[in-house]
Parts: C-alpha cells; sequence; structure tokens
C-alpha cells in the first residue's frame, strides 16, 4: 500500500480550506443563479480507497448526474458536481422555466441547462481556489453524463492511480435549498492529480514532509 | 430456478475467483474492464477489475497486481492455477473500457477505455485464451455478473437495461 499521500493533520486542514472556500464560492453563484438561499456541509477530507470513495456517495453503481471539468495550469486535477437526476430536473427547470423538460430522461434543452449550471458552480469553485493560493487554474470545457458513479468517478483516479490505490477526497455538499419540497443533496468532489500537492502546500507555506 | 446464492464482489482494481453455485461480479465498469476467465466444465471463474493497461505506469515500485492489465491478468491466472485450473481449459468474456465523457481535445487519459481494452485482448491473444464474447466501448457504465452455471456474462446499464453475452 502505498503512503504517498502521508499527511500531516495540517495538509488536511490546507486541502479543507480549499474546499471551503471553493464550494462557498459554488454556493453563492448557485444562490445568485436560481435567487435561493442555499446552505453548505463543512467540507469533509478523507484518504480513502477507491471503493470507499464510491460508498461516500451510494455505491458504484448508483446513478447520479454529472458535470465533469478537468483542471490545468500550475496544477491540475479533475472536478465533478454530482446530483441525483431527478434534482438535476428541479434545478434545470427552474433555469429555463419549463417543467417538462426533464434531465433525468435526456431532455436536450434541460441537460444543457444542466450542464450550465455545473460550468458555472464548478468554474466558481476553481476560481476560488485559484484566487486563494495564487495558482493559474484553467478549466476545460465541461462534460454531462447520467450513469455509475463508479464509471464516471473513475475518470478522476486515473492519474492517482498511478501512484497510489488511495485517494484524497475533498467533498462538499449543497443541501437545504430555499423553496425545494424535496432536500437537495449535490455533492462537489475535487480530485487534484498526485503532482498538484507539493504545489498546493509550497504556495501556501506548508512544507510538506 | 436459478439457486439464490451470494455473488462474489470485486473491487475496482481487484481480482478474485468464485465457483458454481455463486456468483461473482463487479459494478460501475466506465473505463475499466471487468475481464472474465473462466473454466466451463469444473465451473469456477475469475475476475478481474482493471483499471490501466500497463503496469509501466505505475510510478510506485509496489501496487496492486489487479490494477492493470498485464500484471491483472498474470495474478488472476496464478490463482485459478492455485485452484487446480489448467490454463489450456480457461475462456475469456470481458465488458467495460467505456469513454464516460465525450471529449474532442482527447487526452491519453480520456482514450483510456479504448487502450484498456486494446490492452486485454492482445494480453489473451498471447496467453492463447480466446474471447468468447465482448461488450466493450460506447460511453456507459456497465455493472457485471459472470454465471458460472450457464456461462453467461449479464451485463447492466442504466439506459440501456439488462443483456448476455
Amino acid at each position: 500500500m502505498s503512503d504517498y499521500f502521508n499527511f500531516k493533520q495540517i495538509h488536511l486542514d490546507v486541502l479543507k480550506e480549499i474546499g471551503n472556500i471553493g464550494a462557498g464560492n459554488a454556493a453563492t453563484s448557485l444562490s445568485h443563479l436560481i435567487n435561493r438561499s442555499v446552505s453548505m456541509d463543512v467540507p469533509v477530507i478523507n484518504v480513502v480507497t477507491f471503493d470507499e470513495m464510491m460508498m461516500e456517495i451510494g455505491g458504484k453503481d448508483e446513478v447520479q448526474a454529472t458535470v465533469f471539468v478537468q483542471a490545468n495550469g500550475d496544477i491540475s486535477g479533475n472536478m465533478f458536481f454530482m446530483i441525483p437526476p431527478d434534482e438535476a430536473d428541479l434545478f434545470a427547470q427552474l433555469m429555463i422555466g419549463d417543467p417538462s423538460e426533464k434531465v433525468s430522461e435526456g431532455d436536450e434543452i434541460a441537460t444543457s441547462a444542466f450542464l450550465e449550471l455545473g460550468n458555472i458552480l464548478t468554474g466558481s469553485y476553481l476560481r476560488a481556489f485559484s484566487d486563494f493560493t495564487q495558482l493559474d487554474i484553467n478549466q476545460s470545457v465541461p462534460h454531462v453524463a447520467i450513469d455509475m458513479v463508479g464509471a464516471m468517478l473513475t475518470q478522476g483516479l486515473l492519474e492517482i492511480s498511478t501512484v497510489s490505490d488511495q485517494a484524497i477526497m475533498i467533498e462538499t455538499i449543497l443541501h437545504d435549498i430555499e423553496g425545494f419540497d424535496q432536500a437537495i443533496k449535490g455533492h462537489f468532489f475535487l480530485l487534484p492529480n498526485p503532482d498538484a500537492y507539493a504545489t498546493i502546500f509550497q504556495v501556501l507555506g506548508v512544507h510538506s514532509s | 430456478m436459478t439457486q439464490v446464492s451470494e455473488a462474489v464482489k470485486v473491487g475496482i482494481a481487484d481480482l478474485n475467483i468464485s465457483q458454481h453455485p455463486q456468483t461473482i461480479m463487479t459494478a460501475g465498469l466506465g473505463s475499466c474492464i471487468g475481464l472474465v476467465l473462466y473454466d466451463e466444465t469444473n465451473k469456477i471463474a475469475g475476475l478481474v477489475h482493471i483499471m490501466l493497461p500497463d503496469s509501466s505506469m505505475s510510478r510506485n515500485q509496489t501496487f496492486k497486481e489487479a490494477k492493470f492489465a498485464d500484471t491483472g491478468l498474470l495474478a488472476l491466472l496464478k490463482l485459478l492455477e492455485s485452484q487446480g485450473v489448467r490454463k489450456s481449459r480457461l475462456k475469456a468474456k470481458m465488458a467495460g473500457g467505456a469513454q464516460m465523457f465525450n471529449s474532442t481535445n482527447s487526452s491519453e487519459m480520456m482514450r483510456i477505455g479504448y487502450r484498456n481494452a486494446e490492452a486485454v485482448r492482445a494480453l489473451l491473444k498471447e496467453q492463447n485464451i480466446p474471447i468468447v464474447a465482448e461488450d466493450c466501448g460506447g460511453n456507459k457504465g456497465r455493472t457485471i455478473e459472470f454465471m458460472i452455471d450457464d456461462s453467461l456474462l449479464k451485463i447492466r446499464t442504466i439506459h440501456e437495461g439488462v443483456t448476455y453475452i
């Protein structure tokens, strides 16, 4: 088993702060976009096996609507925004004002609205990350899919898997969105590539051992 | 009626073997490959959940063998042979190797599903193990379960339901 991610508490705290600032900014963007209040959980930083990571969001064949972007620049990594398909429907319908359009059924306009939503949220997250660290981070074009969690998240684990059997999961959950009858649960997963950590810790003045 | 019995579950970058009346399965394959090697006569099968095509990609000395196609296949063969299975009896079925997110600027890692499938086919050819059936590629996640008694691979996808190969 690799000890590549054998970080001290202070390193995990730094990553937690990144999750906090990033998702906080994304929550604010979402709140502006839909004109409603949005709450967010304290970020969770876990060093987990790949299987444990999938369990965190309900198991490998749990279905989620997902927007995936790649980050490049001074550091590289992958970012996911995942939400249950029926909740993605609610957001898309709110954005386009048509309750018959469904992301979960592959309707084009709803899917495109959801993709744009994910693009804005991941963009806000990464911009806050970039501002906080002063690192130059560019976001790729966003991709959308509705499929099994395991199948989609693995895409973000490929680089990591060349150095470790574990991943650091920087996870933040959005919830309690004003005016929805059902509880909304949107997950942000930030998965920096292995080489990104040394850069992040260096610019923030936390030396890795 | 099929007997109700537990399926052996194989995790990501892991492998295991199973015997009838049990089945063996792995969930949520995207770009990964689920490779099943089975001995029809003795009703024994092994499954490996492969993430990457070649162990030369590892930047560590130590790694889970099942993670890579080359080391994963050898490790599964070794495990099967330790149970008395003869390689000459083995046949293969495989699924996965999808590209979950369509990308125009396809980086190497975005095309990994295709490379995984190619690598597994080449390795099986090298070992003289015939591929009886496969369902690879596309852009869908797959959960697979191998029914050892009739050598059928059950493939479940979100948008297309269940098929058997």
